[in-house]
């Protein structure tokens, strides 16, 4: 046998190229608000747009609906990127636009449903939202009680969902309902929703305790009616549908919390080097020095493991462990990282004027969002069999 | 062409065939082997005429390579056989001693040790570490003294896999002053008067020879020194990036078995009337180590990526040696834990793992001293 050479990136000199452009974008567009937004506790409509000139919404969407025509690492990148600015609200909210909202309208959706909101979600003039979770379900897809009922060529939904990001601001709403009342994996469908129907209201903004920038709001929906031409994809498919763009979800969820890790370690690193105890850098104690050794340890493994899943699925897989496993390590990472930081950074780090403290905040979502923790454990476990 | 995959279809061709060797002339054995403490020479010559040895050299010294992917093969592969010790006897062999050969040897060097060691026909060590030195070791106190064309080495070694077994040790000893620059390698062969090999019982490893060395003014030609006088410590930093990055792949391969084999017990076994592995703590805990364990495949197999395209990867390999030999032995505590009181008798191979892999966070510097390196990358 011989050695052929091997590359050792996984991303290509096209993909670092885009990389320098979205981070030469973040740092002059959002990074100087970021402490601003997230006292506002919101962030301006006009960035989605803003990203969508620069072509940033649709990095992986193909060219005929208006996107790049980038694989999927592109967006990998984005994420990455966008949770350099330092506020996970705002990268959150453009994930949820790129791709948790909007990759069933590209996969499942019409010729119409495409012009009507896959392609002014990519350009950033239609903000998007997902609805999923209701009060009384959330992984637990099955469960969901909103309904839609037909009535002759229209339908007619009632129902509750609950922490909906972007919800207060979206113009469209990408929703799950159950369509068949008995209950069972194939009573739910998709729906596309303008969110100036009649009967769909916001009733809370909801005060969460971290993801400050991004909106978080309560739905309710009192006999909406739907076209027909609403639905998207086939009736009764919906589970599946939204069990595939999970998937998506928990990946770039999980890239953004590692590469937001990434950053809270390199915050801590240069602290360790500049904040003096007892005659020396903090840094050169060696329980700080084994302690950041361990947490660039554990985000390197981290990341490569949301790599693997990421090139898999790039690769036309649809790596169903990987990404669950890649979500339970990579959420649980992100989190000891951000507790690890406060620690370094001491009483500083509890100071709102910090902010470590917001990376500690943020962070916490991950190992709940797009699926819990114990969630994740139970899709593994199965696929081992258990 | 460069490929970002590490294994190609010849590559898991050839995984097939070594894992076809180890489940029919290794695994059988094992138990054998573990009670006798001890497995026969003849594995190594096996090893020889399967190629197994020769895949990091070219066909000049008899190997097929070099093909750095194909011997990280081996490694994995050799784990399962079910005897740790016999993975390290074979491992010690070809990724330290033929290994320093090579690559700090010369032409006449290589053929008068590398070419047997090959063949799996002279078996070697590597002896670094002393009883006050180990990654240390800038601080190793054996001498190695000039007297005309001999060394005359005097000193103690420690902890050296196939040390009471091998036809030839690289030896790490001063021949200069303090520190670093003072270390030279010499190649000692076991007849060699003045040299003796005193075996040591260990918690796992049973059947791998571990052993003292005791160099009593033992002279040894001067030929035998491995590259220029006063280079050893930097031969020994630069290999020793090989021998942590198969520790860790083998550690990943390792925690693997025991955690599927735990799961197998786990789902046998019942209590309260079903199945334990059905009760959900056990589930979780084994959703857990299923995906640490893919993390760190993940991790490792991003080192040796870096390593075989040619890049420092002294930080990855580093992350890779100590987080994998960690998560291997807490798998196999886990494994244990499940088995419940089976997992205590000395019948259950559990408590194998459990030995043998306590030595992974141990051996081939620790994982203190890996966080070591990995704060000095970044300035700390």
């Amino acid at each position: 046998m011989s050695q052929t050479e091997i590359r050792s990136s996984f991303f290509t000199e096209e993909h670092d190229a885009l990389r320098a452009s979205i981070r030469a974008f973040v740092e002059k567009e959002l990074t100087p608000h970021a402490e601003e937004w997230e006292a506002a506790g919101n962030f301006p409509d006009d960035v989605f747009p803003k990203l969508g000139k620069n072509g940033f919404l649709g990095l992986s969407y193909p060219q005929e609906v208006g996107g790049q025509g980038g694989d999927y690492l592109s967006t990998l990148v984005l994420k990455e990127e966008m949770a350099r600015c330092g506020s996970g609200g705002l990268a959150m909210a453009v994930a949820v636009q790129t791709d948790m909202a909007t990759p069933p309208i590209h996969k499942f959706g019409t010729k119409e449903q495409v012009d009507e909101y896959l392609k002014p979600a990519i350009q950033g003039t239609k903000i998007a939202c997902l609805g999923i979770t209701e009060p009384d379900a959330g992984s637990d897809v099955a469960n969901i009680q909103t309904t839609g009922v037909k009535d002759g060529s229209d339908w007619v939904i009632n129902g509750r969902k609950i922490f909906i990001t972007n919800g207060c601001r979206a113009h469209f709403c990408t929703l799950v309902v159950r369509t068949d009342q008995p209950s069972g994996y194939n009573g739910f469908s998709l729906f596309l929703v303008p969110t100036d129907t009649p009967g769909w209201q916001v009733t809370r903004r909801l005060d969460k305790l971290g993801m400050h920038s991004s909106d978080t709001a309560e739905i309710v929906m009192e006999d909406m009616r739907l076209p027909a031409g609403a639905l998207l994809g086939e009736e009764g498919k919906g589970f599946q549908q939204i069990m595939w763009e999970l998937q998506g979800e928990r990946l770039v969820g999980v890239a953004g919390s590692i590469a937001g890790a990434q950053l809270t370690f390199e915050r801590c690193l240069a602290y360790a080097h500049e904040r003096t105890t007892f005659g020396k850098p903090i840094g050169k104690h060696q329980v700080i020095a084994h302690k950041l050794a361990t947490m660039a340890s554990e985000i390197e493994a981290a990341r490569r493991l949301v790599y693997d899943a990421a090139w898999k699925f790039n690769n036309g897989a649809y790596p169903v462990k990987e990404i669950s496993m890649a979500k339970l390590y990579g959420a649980q990472v992100a989190c000891r990282v951000a507790n690890e930081a406060m620690q370094i950074f001491g009483g500083a780090s509890y100071m709102m004027e910090v902010p470590i403290q917001r990376g500690w905040r943020d962070s916490r979502l991950i190992r709940i969002g797009g699926g819990t923790d114990e969630v994740m454990r139970e899709i593994i476990a199965k696929l081992k069999g258990l | 062409m460069t490929r970002y995959e590490l294994f190609t279809e010849e590559h898991e061709a050839f995984r097939a065939s070594v894992k076809d060797f180890v489940q029919r002339e290794l695994a059988p054995h094992a138990q054998e082997w573990e009670e006798k403490k001890d497995f026969p020479r003849e594995i190594y010559e096996r090893c020889g005429e399967l190629g197994l040895f020769g895949l990091k050299y070219p066909e000049e010294y008899g190997g097929t390579g070099p093909d750095m992917i194909a011997d990280a093969v081996v490694n994995e592969e050799l784990t399962l056989c079910g005897a740790g010790g016999v993975a390290a006897g074979l491992g010690a062999h070809k990724d330290l001693g033929s290994y320093y050969i090579y690559r700090f040897g010369n032409q006449e060097q290589r053929k008068r040790w590398l070419v047997p060691g090959i063949q799996g026909k002279a078996i070697s060590a590597l002896a670094v570490t002393e009883p006050h030195a180990g990654s240390d070791v800038a601080a190793l106190k054996t001498k190695a003294v000039k007297d005309a064309d001999h060394y005359v080495i005097t000193g103690t070694k420690m902890f050296i896999t196939n040390g009471s077994k091998a036809d030839h040790v690289v030896v790490a000893a001063r021949t200069g002053g303090e520190g670093y620059k003072g270390v030279s390698l010499i190649v000692v062969e076991k007849d060699t008067p003045g040299f003796t090999a005193n075996r040591i019982a260990t918690v796992g490893w049973w059947t791998s020879h571990t052993a003292e060395l005791v160099f009593d003014e033992c002279r040894v030609p001067a030929e035998n020194m491995l590259g220029e006088e006063g280079s050893g410590f930097i031969s020994i930093m630069k290999n020793f990036q090989w021998e942590r990055i198969v520790m860790a792949l083998a550690a990943v391969r390792a925690a693997q078995k025991t955690l599927d084999d735990a799961i197998a017990y786990a789902q046998s076994r019942t209590a309260f009337g079903r199945p334990v592995a059905k009760f959900q703590t056990w589930r979780h805990r084994f959703a857990d180590l299923e995906t640490e364990i893919h993390a760190m495949r993940c991790l490792t197999y991003h080192a040796l990526r870096k390593m075989a395209a040619g890049e420092d990867a002294m930080r990855e390999v580093s992350m890779a040696k100590w987080m994998a030999c960690d998560l291997d032995w807490r798998v196999a505590d886990e494994a244990l834990q499940v088995h419940g009181g089976y997992g205590y008798m000395m019948e259950f191979p559990v408590q194998r793992a459990w030995r043998d892999s306590r030595l992974g966070p141990i051996g081939g510097g620790t994982t203190e001293i890996m966080k070591e390196i990995i704060a000095r990358t970044y300035g700390l």
